[in-house]
């Protein structure tokens, strides 16, 4: 940890294949975690603009914002990978201090 | 490139002082400039409790009453007390977790420049057309109709500020997380250095709340906005709730390191190790968690309704236990310790019976019902002076005797020191014990004047000698502290003989580079465990000796703060004077620009050979 | 010193920008700024939410009166994609193709560009038709909170740009993975808030 250098490695030809093969793969992942990203919102918009109840379609767009930031985090932002414990800890402590904050001044604003 | 130094001229020294990214000199320049508010918010308590002393009287005039008293409130908690704690955490975290120096050592120094901009800022106001008059909590309703610029410069310099702080909290936290040194685990971190964490993310997640808060408060005075004001559908509760969310974990980011400091003091004088490491952790974190769940208890007669204020006053109660804890594990610490009464343990003696006087009419208020009577009385004064006085200020006091050899390599007068204790612990006491009565007795808070034959001249009369006793310690430690700088007698290793930590095991003074080799942490306290085995270097080594890596001084944080000091006069004035847009974009221009060069030059720093090491000695002060 | 090394594609780390301790700080700093700027948000959105509809008597403008699903539906798409870009931007650099993590580091500009046209143009329309930041709470709270996310955006770009240039003659090394790494890891945060911008303020507002 004292001294900031970095060893350089060589991958082998196996190795270098393996690895190029292993992050287009993981680029497919994303192009496909995008079209779900436009998919929920297409539905949400849609929803939205058929005019059905707010009561219904409400928690409805929620979630699916909910599920669309998720992707987001752990696919584009990679939170999936090793090494993130301590971003993820810190990122879930702020959404859960930023709640509470929304969740009062829904409430207790005005009477 | 050897950076060993020389003797310098007047004009380098300053160009150094004024460029340095050093976590140690950077941690003195905290300490001085936050010493230096810590004097002019003393100043301005003088005034109020000579203001208060006698009844109906016209020492101040009420308006410069409201100024006083809002000024000494924001100086000594936003730049007086923050920023001396932090220079302890820059002085002593790195060399606690055997860093190099902290993450970001040019953040560091922007982080300071911003503080210290924003302090002068806010302090201009008093010769530029008067003071912030609306209390250092600035309800919105009061401040957004309180005429002329002081309420902007409170909001204007707050924000400079702020920044620093968020900054300086960011990277305490990657310097925790990243830069402590083999086989210092997280369950092997001294408690400062866990309070200093903790503390951190509480600054992380408080101070944006305020930055939107000062932003509305900002666009509501000078830019026509209406979060405010409700006869443009406003609402003046949200400042208090923004407010609050900032306001009570701050009192925790204050607290905590006090807790800290200590929790290392008792350690060291009763030289026993802290009893119940564990739990205190443990109890930090809990804190700082429920620290932020109670703040709408500061608003309890705002008419939130019974269910809120119900669930309010419980989990406020709750952070009782915790801190209970704490107390139980210092007096645990103390018992059967071999102990030592230096200046430093005298005053963390002291701080227990204040503090858990403070915590114990904490907890009153925290029944609602019962607040409906003690709100905005001088029980309320008394309470929050009991645990900022009684802990915090303690603290920094205990902090200045415990690690002034290790930032300046010189010994402060124990003598001195303790008479210094006596005056300010008694004249603490005579000061503000006697306003929870007055609260009882129903004299209201922030008045600047009363009639007499109320039952208040005599108590009232008593608290402010008790505030000339405080200010005669303090005076005595100004003499302290010019008398060793004067005499300046090297102390040497080690200087108080039973240090446990790594701090205590580097040479003094600490070489700029802090760690020739990095060491090796082989326990809680390491420091006492190598001496236990009789290693007389103190410290084992986790690594051959090799180059240094070592980041280049650097002007910019210095002019990136000024560019927002001049912007801030610029959205002051806005719609007033006709040069008021082009300076603030001139002054956001120079920030921008300094921000710009310091993307588009690579600045790698630079190495210390190892054979510049070898033979190296001391520090570079 | 590491950044003096010329990398091949052999060579390059699996994760360039955590490969020295200076990389591993920035990352992680950064990552700690996202959870503050969390908080940020969340405070503006809670104003927001507190203040929406709220203005003098007899005001005409309410959410459901004032937002077009259409105008909003494209920004979400151009920042959506914008957001792939960036990853194709970030799955190159991974690659060791500097002239790959340009190029769509530059469509991600554009598409950014695009969004921020669209919202100088709602903005415009709504000063236009008396919205102004001075017309009530409501107004106050809605430019301040969706400006606030455009700042972010305006941020972004002027970040993006100034790295573009500044590296197109060093190419890429720890050093400027890195640097390009966090601005991703920005403008996909960008998005996120983003995403709760259209579901709360616009979608939830013209819901009947």
């Amino acid at each position: 940890m004292g001294h900031d250098t970095h060893v350089v490695v060589a991958k082998n030809k196996t190795q270098y294949e393996y690895a190029r093969r292993k992050r287009s793969q993981t680029m497919q992942m994303q192009v496909v975690t995008f079209a779900i990203m436009i998919f929920l919102t297409f539905i949400a918009f849609a929803a939205v603009a058929a005019g059905m109840s707010a009561y219904y379609v409400g928690p409805v767009i929620l979630l699916l914002a909910a599920i669309q930031v998720v992707l987001q985090l752990y696919y584009f932002m990679h939170m999936s990978e090793k090494g993130h414990n301590m971003p993820a800890f810190f990122l879930y402590s702020g959404a859960l201090f930023g709640f509470t904050f929304v969740i009062t001044f829904l409430t207790i604003v005005w009477w | 490139m050897s950076a060993i130094a020389q003797k310098k001229g007047f004009g380098s020294a300053l160009w150094d002082w004024l460029t340095t990214v050093d976590h140690k000199k950077i941690a003195i320049l905290y300490l001085a400039s936050g010493g230096f508010f810590f004097v002019v918010g003393g100043i301005e308590a003088m005034l109020i409790r000579i203001q208060l002393a006698v009844p109906d009287n016209s020492f101040l005039s009420a308006g410069l009453y409201n100024e006083i008293l809002t000024m000494h409130g924001t100086t000594m908690i936003f730049l007086a007390a923050m920023p001396i704690l932090f220079g302890y955490m820059n002085a002593v975290v790195p060399l606690q977790i055997g860093a190099r120096d902290v993450a970001f050592p040019f953040l560091n120094s922007l982080g300071f420049w911003l503080f210290f901009f924003g302090g002068i800022f806010l302090n201009l106001s008093w010769f530029m057309g008067g003071a912030p008059d609306a209390g250092w909590t600035s309800y919105a309703s009061l401040s957004l109709y309180s005429p002329g610029h002081g309420i902007d410069f409170y909001a204007l310099g707050l924000q400079i500020s702020g920044a620093g702080t968020y900054i300086a909290g960011i990277n305490f936290l990657v310097t925790i997380i990243n830069m402590r040194a083999p086989g210092m685990t997280y369950m092997r971190m001294p408690l400062f250095t866990w309070t200093t964490f903790v503390a951190s993310a509480l600054i992380l997640f408080a101070f944006p709340p305020l930055t939107i808060g000062l932003f509305f408060l900002i666009f509501d005075r000078m830019f026509g906005a209406n979060f405010f004001d409700h006869t443009m559908g406003g609402n003046t509760i949200i400042w208090e709730h923004l407010f609050w969310i900032f306001g009570h974990p701050e009192v925790y980011i204050l607290i905590l390191p006090a807790f800290g400091i200590f929790s290392e003091i008792f350690a060291i004088f009763s030289r026993k190790r802290l009893f119940g490491y564990s739990a205190m952790v443990f109890a930090t974190v809990l804190i700082g968690f429920l620290g932020f769940m109670v703040w709408a208890h500061h608003m309890f007669t705002v008419g939130l309704g019974p269910t809120a204020n119900a669930i309010f006053a419980v989990a406020t109660m709750a952070i009782a236990v915790p801190t209970g804890v704490k107390i139980f594990n210092w007096l645990l610490t103390i018992w059967g310790g071999s102990i030592k009464v230096t200046t430093p343990m005298l005053y963390a003696l002291g701080f227990i019976p204040s503090f858990v006087a403070g915590g114990v009419t904490g907890v009153m208020q925290a029944a609602a019902p019962l607040d409906y009577q003690l709100h905005d009385s001088y029980f309320i004064v008394a309470h929050f002076h009991y645990v900022i006085v009684g802990g915090v200020v303690l603290a920094i006091l205990a902090g200045l005797h415990l690690y002034w050899p290790l930032m300046f390599n010189t010994m402060l007068s124990e003598k001195l020191g303790k008479i210094t204790f006596w005056f300010f612990f008694l004249g603490f006491h005579a000061t503000f014990f006697i306003q929870h009565f007055l609260g009882l007795m129903g004299m209201p808070r922030r008045v600047y004047t009363f009639i007499e034959g109320q039952g208040w001249d005599l108590f009232n009369f008593i608290s402010s000698m008790g505030a000339i006793l405080m200010a005669i310690g303090v005076i005595v430690l100004v003499i302290n502290i010019v008398m060793t700088t004067v005499k300046n007698v090297p102390v040497g290793n080690d200087p108080w003989k039973d240090g446990r930590t790594l701090e205590w095991a580097i040479p003094q003074p600490v070489p700029f580079y802090n760690f020739k080799r990095t060491p090796l942490v082989r326990g809680l306290d390491t420091f006492w465990i190598e001496k236990q085995e009789g290693n007389k270097e103190g410290m084992s080594y986790a690594e051959p000796l090799s180059d240094i890596h070592m980041p280049n001084n650097s002007f910019i944080p210095f002019v990136m703060s000024l560019g927002l000091f001049i912007a801030a006069f610029g959205a002051l004035y806005n719609g007033e004077k006709a040069w008021a847009v082009p300076v603030l974009v001139i002054g956001l221009g120079i920030t921008l620009a300094s921000m710009a060069t310091r993307s588009l030059k690579d600045d790698h720093g630079y190495h210390i050979h190892k054979e510049d090491l070898m033979d190296h000695k001391g520090g570079n002060y | 010193m590491a950044e003096e090394v010329k990398y091949t594609p052999q060579t390059w780390p699996e994760h360039p920008e955590t490969a020295n301790l200076e990389g591993k700080n920035k990352f992680l700093g950064f990552w700690l700024f996202l959870g503050g700027e969390t908080v940020l948000f969340a405070s503006l959105f809670a104003t927001y939410l507190a203040l929406k509809n709220k203005g003098p008597e007899g005001m005409e403008f309410t959410t459901q009166s004032l937002f077009e699903l259409p105008l909003v539906f494209v920004m979400t798409m151009l920042l959506l994609t914008s957001s792939l870009t960036s990853v194709y931007a970030m799955y190159h650099m991974k690659n060791f193709n500097f002239r790959g993590v340009q190029t769509w580091m530059a469509i991600t500009v554009l598409l950014g560009f695009g969004f921020l046209a669209l919202e100088i143009y709602e903005f415009y329309h709504y000063v236009h038709i008396g919205f102004t930041y001075s017309q009530s709470a409501f107004s106050s709270s809605f430019f301040t909170l969706v400006g606030t996310h455009g700042l972010h955006v305006v941020i972004g770009l002027g970040w993006i740009i100034l790295l573009m240039l500044r590296n197109a003659k060093r190419g890429l090394s720890i050093y400027t993975a890195q640097k390009y790494y966090t601005a991703s890891l920005y403008w996909h945060f960008i998005d996120v808030v983003w995403v709760f911008i259209f579901t709360v303020v616009y979608l939830m507002g013209v819901m009947s």
